[in-house]
Formats: structure tokens, sequence, C-alpha cells
């Protein structure tokens, strides 16, 4: 055996370039062939495709997009639209998870029986037969022709939803939105900053200002925003064969929403009974010997407790509920994926598509995470005497 | 004199208090159990309603169907086949079966703890894996080839799910230690390539898996479609379950290790004895987990264009003679699905009970 073999040191070092070299060697082939495959095609690699118009259309965009925008436009709309459907989907995902969660742990038999058929009818069905038998039957809703309004000036039909709307620049939404945002960070800044000089009223008051504040700018921002000549309510009106006025919601994009937030729900469910069972039984029984009732303990001891203890499990499920809503492409919501698949079969640029793809869906989750986990780290409790 | 004899007759909770405890022991509470059974009981009654009382039963009865307000179950018996094996020619369709029986048998005994060792699970799974490779494609004892384009409905979904648990069990072993390596290049790269392969949806694996690989790869490297995709899966199923198995060896006490050490053993002794079996041990439910997630996820090859039992499913009522029964066809996969799943997830937790009593 050669000596240079005996020394661990070396071995190490063979064995560690060997490992990375491997992976180095198996991207490099892999840039060499699409090069190779490319200039067979008579295709460039590069970026510069990003510019050339799409020629497609998207069915379903928050920006201004048509068939003459360039490649950039249509992954931005697919972004968008991904980003859309996330924002939607996973708070509710998590408003109705957290109900079915405190249904199963309330004590009430009935409530929880309900719950557990939820949870275990929801968790156990793949997604996406969630997702096409929810577009099935959205798509067997009466044609509109055929629909009344409900109250509340909604109309549910087989070519969407339509719902009340107003009347404003969808750049003026946005903003509001940001601003409600801006408060409520503001508002639990505050609330975890605990200045420790200022009286707590006085962090009260400033916190509902903020709220205030927050509110008023949105408001504000919508009425500046109002598209001129046109009233500031607009309810859907039958007209003909369709509705006009109001807001559509597509069946896709419904499918879309009602799918992710249900199985997610049913996951996010177990998290939170787990959590709220994991509160130990003495923060509860110390809150009754207080004389607290029944509400305020589950209120202001044990749900606060358990979105503690879960926050961390629940970070994961929601990183991988947003990777979930890549699945709207079986039924044609035009999504980031189906952006870029589409892309890959127009323009052949595969490796380019596939980077923006990865390096889209590492910047969204990582940014999924890095959020929650500061949220996490504000709403975590303080001090080292707290054992939960 | 008499004695004070202390009144010992207890208040035994007589069955009627205890359920009113449960259900009726605040205004509130009663209220909600009110509202809860009337929404139980109106769901119960609607599904009673539509699968049963108003639903058609029994071959070809489309007109029937087409006039009646409930479910068509007509559809399922007209066209179940299909459902289940796809586009297997239709005298073959028995050895389509049974294979999906071997399978489901393999993975009812890999729950026996029996089985649970080194030798024994993987012995059993590549048997019943190669017994429903060979069923499946012929080419012995007289019975004809069927290629693997022919292949379709559950018993792709069965081939699918278990090469992917075969190939990316040990794979998810190796990733495991190596991220746990000592040497800090190997440890960072596999690191970086776990996370990467984590953070991205399994859609976009399998497509590029499916797509993209051919444009990069050298020809002689690429493979059949339905085999790359296996890859590409077993690949992100192993980038989950190395992440469990990291956490079941983390989660060892660092004296098991160091013990084995002193004793002289050397490094795959210490791994193949003394850490993995119990890493195992801690890891078991979540892994079951994971297996039951990449069950359900197997759907997904839908979308990259493969025949399972979603596909079938779709292509059972896709015709113009049923299109209208899509509804109840969706049903009766989704019941394929629940009964896997929800057998394998029940088993789970039971295991988890079983084990968590183990540790007290």
């Amino acid at each position: 055996m050669p000596a240079f073999l005996n020394s661990r040191a070396m071995r190490d070092g063979a064995a560690q370039t060997a490992f990375v070299g491997a992976l180095v060697l198996l991207v490099g082939i892999a840039i060499v062939t699409a090069r190779a495959n490319l200039e067979a095609q008579g295709l460039s690699a590069g970026f510069g495709f990003l510019e050339r118009a799409t020629g497609w259309r998207i069915s379903f965009s928050l920006i201004d997009y048509d068939t003459s925008s360039p490649y950039w436009k249509a992954i931005l709309v697919g972004v968008l639209n991904s980003l859309f459907l996330g924002a939607i989907a996973l708070p509710l995902a998590t408003l109705l998870g957290v109900t079915v969660g405190v249904m199963r742990t309330s004590g009430n038999g009935m409530a929880e029986l309900l719950g557990t058929v939820f949870v275990e009818v929801f968790r156990n069905v793949p997604l996406l037969l969630q997702l096409l038998f929810w577009y099935a039957i959205l798509l067997s809703l009466p044609s509109p022709r055929d629909t009344g309004l409900l109250p509340g000036g909604i109309a549910l039909s087989g070519r969407g939803i339509y719902v009340p709307g107003l009347n404003v620049t969808g750049g003026s939404v946005f903003i509001a939105i940001l601003l409600v945002l801006a408060a409520a960070a503001m508002a639990l800044w505050l609330k975890s900053a605990r200045l420790v000089s200022a009286p707590p009223r006085a962090v009260r008051r400033a916190i509902r200002a903020t709220w205030a504040l927050g509110t008023t700018a949105a408001v504000a921002a919508l009425w500046i925003g109002r598209i001129p000549e046109t009233a500031l309510l607009s309810i859907p009106v039958q007209q003909g064969l369709n509705y006009r006025e109001g807001i559509r919601i597509s069946p896709e994009l419904m499918a879309c929403v009602i799918s992710i937030s249900i199985y997610g729900a049913a996951y996010i469910a177990e998290i939170v009974r787990s959590g709220i069972n994991a509160v130990p039984k003495g923060q509860a029984e110390a809150g009754r010997a207080l004389g607290l009732s029944s509400w305020h303990i589950f209120s202001r001891i044990r749900l606060p407790l358990a979105i503690r203890i879960v926050m961390p499990t629940m970070i994961n499920q929601y990183v991988w509920l947003f990777k979930a809503t890549t699945i709207g492409i079986a039924i044609s919501f035009t999504d980031f994926f189906m952006v870029i698949s589409t892309s890959i079969n127009q323009s052949g640029q595969t490796l380019e598509l596939i980077g923006i793809l990865m390096g889209g869906f590492l910047i969204i989750n990582y940014s999924i995470a890095w959020v929650l986990n500061r949220l996490n780290d504000a709403i975590a409790l303080k001090g080292t005497q707290l054992r939960i | 004199m008499q004695e004070l004899v202390p009144h010992t007759t207890a208040i035994r909770p007589s069955p009627f208090s205890s359920l009113r405890a449960r259900y009726f022991s605040t205004p509130l509470n009663g209220a909600v159990t009110l509202v809860c059974a009337t929404v139980a009981l109106w769901l119960l009654w609607s599904a009673f309603d539509w699968a049963v009382l108003h639903a058609v039963f029994g071959t070809g009865q489309r007109e029937a169907c087409l006039a009646a307000e409930g479910a068509c179950w007509s559809v399922v018996s007209s066209r179940w086949r299909i459902v289940l094996f796809g586009l297997y020619p239709f005298e073959e369709q028995w050895r389509s079966g049974l294979a999906c029986l071997v399978m489901g048998a393999v993975i009812a005994l890999s729950c026996a703890p029996w089985f649970w060792n080194a030798r024994r699970l993987p012995l059993l799974w590549v048997t019943g894996f190669a017994t429903f490779y060979l069923l499946m494609r012929g080419g012995f004892f007289g019975l004809p080839v069927v290629t693997e384009q022919n292949w379709g409905g559950l018993s792709l979904t069965l081939f699918i799910f278990a090469a992917v648990c075969i190939l990316g069990m040990p794979l998810a072993i190796c990733f495991a230690l190596l991220r746990r390596s000592k040497l800090p290049w190997i440890a960072r790269t596999m690191a970086l390539v776990i996370d990467t392969i984590r953070s991205l949806p399994l859609l976009s694996i399998m497509f590029t898996f499916a797509i993209v690989l051919p444009f990069v790869l050298p020809g002689w490297l690429t493979g059949d479609k339905l085999y790359r995709v296996i890859v590409g899966y077993a690949l992100f199923f192993a980038c989950y379950q190395a992440e469990i198995i990291r956490g079941g060896i983390q989660a060892l006490p660092a004296g098991q290790e160091e013990a084995a050490m002193a004793l002289g053993l050397g490094y795959w002794h210490r791994v193949g004895y003394i850490v993995l079996p119990q890493a195992f041990k801690n890891a078991l439910p979540p892994t079951i987990n994971q297996v039951v997630i990449t069950f359900k996820e197997t759907s997904l090859v839908t979308i990259i264009g493969f025949f399972d039992v979603m596909a079938s499913g779709r292509a059972a009522s896709g015709t113009a003679e049923w299109n209208f029964a899509v509804i109840e066809i969706y049903v009766f996969v989704a019941l394929i699905f629940f009964v896997f799943v929800f057998s394998l997830s029940r088993y789970g937790a039971y295991l988890e009970r079983r084990l968590d009593v183990g540790r007290r």
C-alpha cells in the first residue's frame, strides 16, 4: 500500500475531493450536454430570451399582460398568481384548521366527532384528487343564465363565482393591503418590544393608534385609487348569458383555494390539536384555581401556549402548503410552475427556466420561513423560568 | 356507643352523568352539541340520500343514471376494470390484480414487527417487488409480455410507490450518514443538496426528471421516462427521509456511539449495529407518515402524463357515454386511496402509542 494512504488527513482529503468532484462533474456534464443540444436546435444559451415576446395568453393575471408581453413578464404573472393563491389559501387553511383543532380538543363529544371525521376524510385522500373533485363540482354549477343572485350579491355559476367588489385600481388595493400589513407588523413589534420605560397603558394606546392610522391610510389609498366615472361599489348584474360588474373568481382559482385550504386545514388541525394537548395540565388547573372562566383559560392560557408550541411545525407546514400550490397546473391555473413549463415548451430554454423555477421557489420558501421565524421569535416566551 | 362510620358510598358516575358531562355540562356546551349533531345528521342524511336512496346500481344503467338525482354507481360497475388496470390487456388483467394483491400483502406484512430487521424487511420488499414485476411483465411460462407502456391504474400506482420506497430508503440512509459525516465538505455539500431538493415542489422535481433530463444527459444515461420519474421521486423521498433518520440519530444519547467506540467497533459496525437500529426505532412514526404521504403523492404522476389510478379514473369517465358521472368515479378512486392511507396512518398512530408506552 502506498505510504500516503496511511495518512488519515490524506485519505479524508481524497474522499472529500472525490465526493464534491463527482457532483461538480455531474453538473458539468449536464451543462455541456445541454449546450450541445441547444446548438443542435439552433438556440443560444443565456437569459436573452426573457426579453422576447411570448405569444401566448394567460387566462388569469393580476397585472397587465398580453401576447406581446415578454417572457419575464409572463413569469412575473405566474409568480404573482402563485403568491396570490398562497396568500388566500394559507390564511383560510389556518382559520379552518385552528377551528377544527379546537373542536377536536373541546371536550364536547359531538364536536370532536365532527372534527375527527373532517381530518380523517380530507387528510387521507390525495390533494390532486380533491382538487379535481372540487373543480368538477364547480364546473357542474348551472350556467350564468340559470342562476340568480344570492343574498349579498353573490352569484354561483359554472363559469365562475361573482362577488361584489370595489371599482378601484389594482395598485391601490395592493398599497392598502401593504398599509394594513405594516400596521400589523408595527403593532406586533410594539407589543413584543416591551418598551420597558413606557407604562402598559401608553403601549396599548400606541398600538391602537397604529391600527387606526393604518386602516385610515388604507381606506384613503382605496379612495384615491378609485376608477373615475363608476360607482365605488360594483355589484354583479345578470346580463344576457353572463354577469357583468363585480369580481369574477374563476373556477380554477376557486377550486385551488378550496382544495388547498381544506387539505391544509386537515393537517393544521392535527398540529393544533397536538399543540393544545401538549400544554401541561397544570397551566389550565392553575387558571381554574385563580377562578378564571373556561373561556378565559382557553383563550388566555391554553391557546397562546399552544400557538408557541406548534409555531416551528407550522412554519414547515406553510412552506409545504405553498409548494403544494403548484398542483394548480392539473386544472390549468396559471401559476409559477405552469408558466415555466409552458415557457419551456415554447422557447426551449430548458436549463435557464428550470434554474429560474428553482431559484424562485428557494427565494419564496426561504422568505416565508424567514418571516414566520421572525414572528416566532417575536411571540416566543421571554425569560428562562418559563417552561412549557 | 355507636361508632361513626365514614360514609363510603362514593359518588360513582352513572353512564347518564358522564354523558351529560361530555355533551351538556353548560348551556354553551349543550348548544355546541346540538349544532354539531344537526350538522352531522344533515351530512349523514345527504350522503345517504345521494349514495344509496337515489342512487343507481347495476351495470350499464346509463339512461337510469341520467334520470336519477343521486349517485350513478353504474359507472363504477361498468368501468372499474379501467380504473384498476388501465390499458392492461383484458385477458391478462388477472395478473395485474394478482400483482396488486402481492404488493398489498407486502405492505401488510411489513407492519408485523417480526419483519423489522435489516435482513427480513429488505428481503420481503425485494422479493415482493420482483414477483410484482415478473407478474406484470410476463414473458415466462407462456405468459405474454406486457411492457410498461401498457401498465396502468392501481398497479402502476403501486409499482411507482414500491419502487420509490425500495430505491429511496437505502439512498436516505446514505444521505443521512453523509450529512452527519465528520468531513466538513461532504457534510456541507450533502446539506446543501438535501435542503435545496426539500425546498422544491415534488411536481417540479418529477417534471425536471421526466422532461428536462433527456435534454441534459448523454443519450445512454437517460432510460425510460417512467424510470426517470421514479428516480426523481426516490431522490425527493430520500431527502425527506434522510432528515427523519438524522432526527432519529440525533435523539440517541451520545454515550451509545461513544461506548461502541470504546469497545473498538469500526465505523460500519457502529452504524449498522448500534446507531441505525435505534435511530429507526426513534424515527418509526415519522417514517410511516412519510411513506403514507409518498403513497398519496404518487398521484402527481398523472400530471406528468402517466396512466396511474387517478388518470385511469378520469379516463373511465372521459368517454361521451359516462362523462356526466365524473364525481362518482372520483369518489371511487378516493375510496381506494382512503383504504390504503387510512389503515396505514391508523397503524402509525397505534405504533406511536405503543412505542410511547414502552419508553415510559
